[in-house]
This record gives structure tokens, C-alpha cells and sequence, in this order.
């Protein structure tokens, strides 16, 4: 039976690494599909049928450019930097439920790798590291505007981190619990977060936006002022890989956006419908994944409609409205709870 | 700033309204190899030595366009029309040699306005690519009209440039 679990473990990581990677690669197609519709044009579409292929032509694109590693940077820690970076985006989704419990040959498996008891710290852990490959590459380049990058990643993630920290321990106060399917299962039991956290929500996106360096907080690759930042001197698949984590932590935060404030992988009503466990399981991780796609939407949306933030902006955001506004959340719900 | 300016939300939200509102809307990309442009009638490209009706040149080497073009892309090299040769040749002189060169050339139609025997026009046809420099400038073989394809430039000739051509001093051009 413990050789079953094992098994069905395994299965399920390849699985989410698989998905998690298609759904990134797919993202650089539609991240250039959106964009286009936005700007009235139609993007890609001559590779493969409506451009399909297009990620594709990409990778193979990033795999034949040559490599070059400057002399003047630290090459050890050159290379560690895409590697860090990669690594942290990948690991990131191994806490998040993905479904219910599926019922095989009469036992029950649950459809998340690891129930950690702290779920969300590990999330914030591995996103924290995950700015380390950035500041790594940033300074192991040897380069003034990569370095300057680095900087800029640096303060930007402590003045987002604590914002985000800060909205999520309301939403800690108010499930009770730092277990992400707990969490889950107390929506599923009452309200969705989103209801009864709504500044909250506000709050752990924007900094979402900033966390995973998307417009209008893309402050570190800055293409305008900084040449592109921390992967100006990355090439090939070095510079893909960069590129490619900053998918993967888009998806991966859209799945914790939709696993702490919209229910995870409830439906509303799935319930009454009177259908058997397995299809209810497999229905619901359906449903999670078009709130992830929606919010994949979202943050491409949002990188199309705004401009980037001035730095002095940015961290006036950050540290003069965001933490304020988290701790007023926090008092807030805090009384709630005392009273209720 | 108002309260409502300095929390962004509004804004950011018409923006975003914005942005979704162009995305259902109709895009004005044109899928170039397969769907084309249709081309004004007065484009200026690809330019053409014209022939008369009886397949004579008409161009005399003069030299006005190579002076009136402002990048200077015409170069040509005049001749005498030997006897025998009145079938070739509208005029006792010729242009031996009447090279453009596509990459200078800017096709502001400077020389067409220039020429004094209607012997040069720029038509609605565009100059392809090439490998080479080289093979951009175009000498006769290219540039002058054949007999059994040759190119309509009566769009070209608008009501007021016919009218200013039937000066008298442009009489001994009919």
C-alpha cells in the first residue's frame, strides 16, 4: 500500500511538472496573442495552424543561438543564476491542491504532493528564493545595468514581500490554519476568501504583479532604462530559461491566488448535482485550472493596459499605501473575529 | 492629486475596459503575401523608359532627370543613333547607358516631372528585393518597356499634367 501511494506520488509530480511547463510555454503564445488583440493586430499565426506551433519555433530558436559567458562575469554563479531561478519556479507548485481525493481500487489519494503544514510559507520561501537567481545573474554578469537590476529586484521583493505577508496573515486570522488545503476546505464549508477578504485579494495581487516582476512593476528588466536588466548578458537558453521561470511563477502565482481567495478547486453547487466523488474530483481540478487561466489572463491584461511605475512610485506604493493598508486589514479582521 | 487619482484603481480600470474593448475589436492587420493593399493609382515605384507607339525610344539622353534627382541615383551615357538605326531611336541621340540605382533612389518622381520627351515614368510597381547591391541598379534591359508588355502610365497623366503639356514649347513632343 505504501509502494501504491509512492507510485501514485510520482505519477502526479510528472504530471503537475508537465502541465505546469506546457501551460508556461503556452503562456509565451498567448501572452504575444493577447498583446496583439489588444493592439488591434493578430499575431502569431504562420507556424502551425492559428500560430500553435509557435512556442515551439521559439525553444528551437533559443537552443541554436550561441552560448557566450562574459569573461569578466563569475561564471560559477553566472550559471547558477537561470538555474536558481528555474529550479525555485518549479518547485513552487508541490503544495498547491490541485484537486480532491480520487478514489482508486478503494483507497483514497489526494491530489496534492505535499500537504505541508505551512503550505503558504513554503510558497512565500521558494518565491523568495527565486529572487536570488535574479540577483545572482545580475551581479555575477559584471555589468552596470545588470547590477542595477539586481539592486532594483532586491529592494522591490522586500517591499512587496511584506505587503503581501502582511495580507496574508488576515487570511490566515481567517481561516486558522497555514495548511493550503485547509484553507481550501474552509471555502469549501463557507465563503470563497475573496468575499470575506476583499482588500486582502487587492493586495496579495498587486504585490503578485510585483513578485513575479510583471508590468506595471517589471521595474528589474525595464528594456527602456535597463537594456533589459538582469539577462542583459544572457544568451540561449540561459536567457530562455529566465524567460521561461517568469511564465512558470505567473501560473504558479495564479494558482495561489486561486487556491487562497477563490475556492481552489471548489465549485459552487457540485454538491447538489449528485455526481460520484471521482468526477466531482476531477471536475473541480477543471475548474481550478480555468481560474488559473483566468488569472494568467489577467496578469497579461494588466501588462498591456499599464505602464511601467517610476521607482520612487513603486516603493512609495509599496511601503506608504500597501503596509499601511495590510495592517488595516489585518485590525479589521482581527476585530471581526473578536466580535463575531 | 485627488483621492481617487492617488489610489490608481479607477484609472487602472478604465484602462483595463479599454484594453478589453479593443480586444474584440475588428484587427486591422493585413495578411501581406496572401492579401494586398490595393495601391493608389498615382503610386510612385519602380520607374519605366516608355517606347513611342512605333517601338522607338524616346528618351535622348538631355540629362534632366540625373540633374533634377536630389540623391542623385540616375547616371546615363549619350550616343549618336547611327543610320539605320531610326528604327530604334525616336531622336538623333540616344542614352547608351541609363542606369538607377534603386538603393539611392527615393521615388519622389522629380524626374519624371524633368523629362521634357515623356520618356521616363515611375509606375505602381514595386522594386524587389536582391542578394547583392549590385543587382539593384537597374540598367535598360530593366528598365525599358517591352513592345509586347508594355506599361500602362495613363493614370499617371492626370488632367492637369496633360493640360500643362500642351504648352506650345512641349508641341514638338506629339
Amino acid at each position: 500500500m505504501v509502494m501504491n501511494e509512492f507510485i501514485f506520488k510520482a505519477v502526479l509530480l510528472i504530471v503537475i511538472f508537465t502541465i505546469s511547463l506546457v501551460v508556461a510555454m503556452y503562456s509565451t503564445y498567448g501572452e504575444r496573442k493577447i498583446a496583439a488583440f489588444m493592439q488591434d493586430r493578430l499575431g502569431p499565426n504562420r507556424a502551425g495552424i492559428f500560430g500553435l506551433l509557435q512556442p515551439v519555433a521559439d525553444g528551437v530558436k533559443m537552443f541554436m543561438k550561441e552560448e557566450i559567458i562574459p569573461l569578466a562575469s563569475n561564471k560559477a554563479i553566472f550559471i547558477l543564476g537561470p538555474s536558481i531561478a528555474m529550479l525555485t519556479a518549479c518547485m513552487t507548485s508541490a503544495v498547491i491542491p490541485w484537486g480532491g481525493n480520487l478514489v482508486i481500487a478503494g483507497k483514497s489519494y489526494s491530489l496534492q504532493v505535499a500537504d505541508l503544514n505551512i503550505g503558504i510559507l513554503y510558497v512565500f520561501a521558494m518565491i523568495s528564493v527565486g529572487v536570488y537567481g535574479i540577483m545572482l545573474g545580475g551581479w555575477a554578469s559584471n555589468n552596470k545595468y545588470s547590477l542595477l537590476s539586481a539592486i532594483r529586484a532586491a529592494s522591490q521583493m522586500i517591499s512587496y514581500e511584506l505587503a503581501m505577508g502582511l495580507a496574508i496573515i488576515a487570511l490566515i486570522m481567517a481561516n486558522g490554519s497555514l495548511s493550503l488545503s485547509d484553507i481550501v476546505n474552509h471555502q469549501k464549508a463557507g465563503l470563497w476568501n475573496v468575499l470575506v477578504q476583499p482588500l486582502g485579494f487587492l493586495i496579495f495581487l498587486i504585490t503578485a504583479f510585483a513578485e513575479t516582476n510583471r508590468a506595471p512593476f517589471d521595474l528589474p528588466e525595464c528594456e527602456t532604462e535597463l537594456i533589459g536588466g538582469y539577462h542583459t548578458e544572457y544568451s540561449s537558453m540561459k536567457l530562455g530559461f529566465y524567460l521561461f521561470a517568469e511564465y512558470i511563477n505567473m501560473f504558479v502565482s495564479s494558482a495561489v491566488i486561486s487556491t487562497l481567495y477563490f475556492g481552489g478547486y471548489h465549485m459552487p453547487f457540485i454538491g447538489s448535482l449528485g455526481l460520484s466523488p471521482n468526477v466531482v474530483t476531477l471536475l473541480g481540478t477543471a475548474f481550478l485550472f480555468i481560474k488559473i487561466l483566468f488569472f494568467i489572463f489577467v496578469f497579461m491584461w494588466v501588462r498591456w493596459t499599464l505602464p511601467r511605475f517610476r521607482y520612487d512610485q513603486l516603493m512609495n506604493l509599496g511601503w506608504k499605501m500597501l503596509v499601511p493598508l495590510a495592517i488595516l486589514n489585518i485590525i479589521i479582521t482581527g476585530a471581526a473575529i473578536l466580535l463575531f | 492629486m485627488t483621492f481617487l487619482e492617488s489610489i490608481y484603481l479607477p484609472a487602472v480600470l478604465k484602462g483595463m475596459s479599454i484594453t478589453l474593448k479593443h480586444f474584440f475589436m475588428k484587427k486591422t492587420s493585413i495578411q501581406y503575401p496572401e492579401q494586398q493593399r490595393e495601391m493608389s493609382p498615382v503610386a510612385r515605384g519602380l520607374h519605366v523608359l516608355k517606347l513611342d507607339d512605333e517601338g522607338r525610344e524616346r528618351c535622348t539622353a538631355c540629362g534632366l532627370c540625373a540633374l533634377s534627382c536630389p540623391p542623385e541615383a540616375i547616371t546615363m551615357v549619350a550616343a549618336e543613333r547611327k543610320p539605320g538605326e531610326e528604327g530604334l531611336y525616336r531622336e538623333e541621340k540616344y542614352a547608351a547607358k541609363f542606369e538607377i540605382n534603386m538603393l539611392r533612389c527615393i521615388f519622389c518622381g522629380d524626374c519624371e516631372e524633368a523629362c521634357p520627351k515623356e520618356a521616363i515614368f515611375l509606375t505602381d510597381r514595386l522594386v524587389p528585393t536582391e542578394y547583392e547591391r549590385d543587382s539593384f541598379i537597374y540598367g535598360k534591359d530593366k528598365l525599358v518597356e517591352k513592345m509586347d508588355n508594355r506599361i500602362d502610365v495613363t493614370k499617371r497623366q492626370t488632367e492637369k499634367v496633360l493640360e500643362f503639356k500642351k504648352n506650345k514649347k512641349y508641341q514638338h513632343n506629339r
